[in-house]
């Protein structure tokens, strides 16, 4: 039973990190029907900012969170502008094949500068985990729960309550007619796509110092965050936040009591398996067509 | 017109080795066509009846690991105690096993994600082959996971009379792959002529069109799947036994990524599509490797495939095969505008 709790207060933290790359990919997916193969990129590039500003430029820990959403933002609304706006229009596989293209020219470009070598961050948090009865957990971890809660939260709200969030809602039911109620559907695209990268930048931040730092890791991360994304339903972002939660509940109790060789398998059979039974996603609106 | 240059093509590439004698150069073209007769039974897929599988390399992986465990033999438990032997057998054996085994696995999933489309069926063919990939690594017993397979035997074909001939040499591989790639070339010509080939483009451009005139959606789309994992399957085999050492590393998400590439640029749909775009992403890291490091090559690579698409998006030999009818039929002054693929009107 504590080997149980254990569990899921595992899930909870890796939850929280998948969640984040869920929301970014699904915005970016249903919204701009762009299959983001530079997603694990950007989650890569978060972790790298956290290496060089924690470790290169010995600045404080708490700073390289902020720092690493701002480099995401300002990069996938770069990759927007002078890779997607311009193939605006052109169909699902083109704009797929062209974030492949830039996802095997970035990855490249990581390895180049910073090597092949796994990196790790020092944190300012105790060694010691905190125990609460039967399970324990350790400090650097509850950060990157909290920290996650948080953007998660920030993110629900700017979709949800500002004028942006609802220019957004509306690109992603219609962008035809969004685009007649004046609703500048260029920018939300740029928007959209800089606020998804900003998600990926910031959990590969914040997964960083937990495990290590190495030019691909943000493959997996990217092939789990679509898993995420089709669990949940395209664009929902509640069923986002619920499918990463799900993901990582199966990658633990696989881990734990099959084998840890296939904690990644795990997540991958219930997906196999949701899309059989129900492959709407779970939580599935009606989906847009065309 | 098109056999000639078919013909042509086949030639030329058929004479490679008699001039070339570079190592590196022959074993450079002799994995290239391995990956371009996986290219090929992607594009049957993808192409002809417009089903994106990003798992493609699951089926090329079974193929190699089936055709490597067949030919060295291996010894597992199951369980209940009981044990799986399996004596070597002759690779020739395993390829035509690989193949098999191969198509079978591309049956199931082609019952599977046909059940889903367009996004979802990208990620179930992702799941299968990152499943399998992760089988190939944790079953150490029949695998030797990331140990590898080692020292797998060179295909030996049996001549009548004149007992076996190994193919060992990289000249003997490369007519190997050069026959089993016409041999795919001529079979997915044959079949996308054919009623059937009809029956996939029909369902690709308009499903429920098809259904109302009675075409057999899942019948068809499964056909077309095991073809397509079977040839893949070949195409490992072929790896397998060139190669002579295998590790889960093989079902890799960038050798699926690298087939799509060469189908989409060499143009999806179009038969001489795969072999083109093939033989340029094949060959391309070749040609940069002397003037750069290897990840600025990779960098490169990518951005090529950007080009490509900004300024061919419908893949080399579709775009070229449209300019080079126009400039014979003399088109005239004022363009007829044609639809294409995404509704979106252009000057045919």
């Amino acid at each position: 039973m504590s080997e149980f709790l254990q569990h899921l207060v595992n899930m909870l933290v890796l939850g929280g990190t998948y969640a984040l790359l869920g929301i970014g990919l699904t915005l970016i997916f249903g919204i701009m029907n762009v299959v983001n193969f530079t997603h694990g990129v950007l989650y890569t590039f978060g972790a790298y900012i956290m290496f060089i500003v924690v470790q290169q430029l010995g600045l404080n820990f708490f700073l390289a969170l902020p720092v690493a959403v701002l480099a995401g933002w300002l990069l996938g609304a770069a990759i927007e502008l002078t890779l997607l706006r311009p193939l605006r229009g052109s169909d699902i596989d083109t704009t797929m094949l062209v974030m492949i293209g830039a996802w095997i020219a970035m990855q490249s470009g990581a390895l180049w500068i910073w090597g092949g070598v796994a990196k790790s961050v020092t944190t300012p948090f105790p060694e010691a985990p905190l125990v609460l009865g039967p399970v324990s957990v350790s400090w650097l971890r509850l950060f990157v729960l909290a920290a996650a809660a948080l953007l998660i939260l920030v993110t629900y709200l700017l979709i949800n309550r500002t004028s942006l969030g609802r220019a957004m809602r509306a690109t992603f039911q219609d962008h035809d007619t969004a685009a007649l109620m004046g609703v500048n559907v260029d920018m939300i695209y740029t928007s959209t796509f800089a606020i998804g990268s900003s998600l990926a930048a910031a959990a590969g931040a914040l997964l960083g110092p937990v495990y290590v730092i190495f030019p691909q890791m943000g493959d997996l991360a990217a092939v789990k965050a679509f898993a995420i994304v089709i669990l949940g339903g395209l664009g929902n972002i509640t069923g986002a936040v619920i499918g990463g939660f799900i993901l990582a509940l199966a990658e633990e109790l696989g881990a734990g009591y099959v084998s840890s060789g296939y904690r990644d398998a795990m997540g991958f059979l219930i997906i196999i398996a949701v899309l059989i039974f129900k492959p709407t996603g779970l939580f599935a609106r009606a989906e847009r067509v065309g | 017109m098109r056999i000639a240059l078919t013909i042509l093509a086949f030639l030329a590439l058929a004479s490679v080795p008699l001039w070339l004698r570079d190592p590196y150069l022959l074993n450079a073209l002799i994995t290239t066509g391995i990956f371009v007769i996986g290219a090929m039974s992607l594009n049957l897929l993808l192409g002809f009846t417009g089903q994106l599988s990003l798992g493609h390399i699951a089926f090329f992986g079974i193929g190699a690991y089936v055709s490597a465990l067949t030919s060295l033999g291996f010894d597992v438990g199951l369980p209940g105690d009981l044990r799986l032997v399996h004596a070597p057998w002759p690779p020739i054996a395993g390829f035509v096993l690989a193949i098999l085994v191969a198509g079978l696995c591309g049956y199931f999933v082609g019952l599977l994600s046909f059940r889903v489309r367009g996004a979802y069926f990208v990620i179930v063919t992702i799941s299968f082959a990152e499943v399998v990939r992760l089988v190939a690594l944790n079953w150490v017993e029949l695998t030797q996971g990331p140990l590898a397979l080692t020292n797998i035997p060179s295909i030996a074909l049996p001549l009548p009379g004149f007992g076996e001939m190994t193919l060992r040499t990289k000249m003997h591989n490369y007519y190997l792959v050069l026959v089993v790639a016409l041999i795919a070339y001529l079979l997915i010509a044959r079949l996308v002529h054919s009623h059937f080939g009809r029956a996939m483009r029909g369902l690709m451009e308009n499903e429920t069109l098809a259904v109302s005139v009675g075409i057999d959606v899942t019948r068809t789309l499964t056909i077309a799947a095991v073809i397509s994992a079977a040839i893949a399957g070949a195409a490992g085999s072929l790896y397998a036994h060139y190669i002579r050492i295998i590790d889960p590393e093989v079902f890799a998400f960038i050798n699926t990524v690298t087939m799509v590439i060469m189908v989409i640029s060499g143009g999806k749909g179009s038969l001489a599509g795969p072999v083109v775009g093939g033989l340029i992403f094949g060959l391309l890291p070749v040609a940069l490797r002397p003037v750069m490091a290897p990840e600025a090559q990779w960098i490169a690579y990518g951005s090529v495939l950007i080009a490509i698409l900004f300024v061919l998006p419908r893949g080399i030999v579709p775009s070229l095969a449209q300019r080079f009818s126009r400039r014979r039929s003399n088109a005239p002054a004022l363009a007829p505008v044609a639809l294409t693929e995404t509704g979106a009107k252009e000057p045919a």
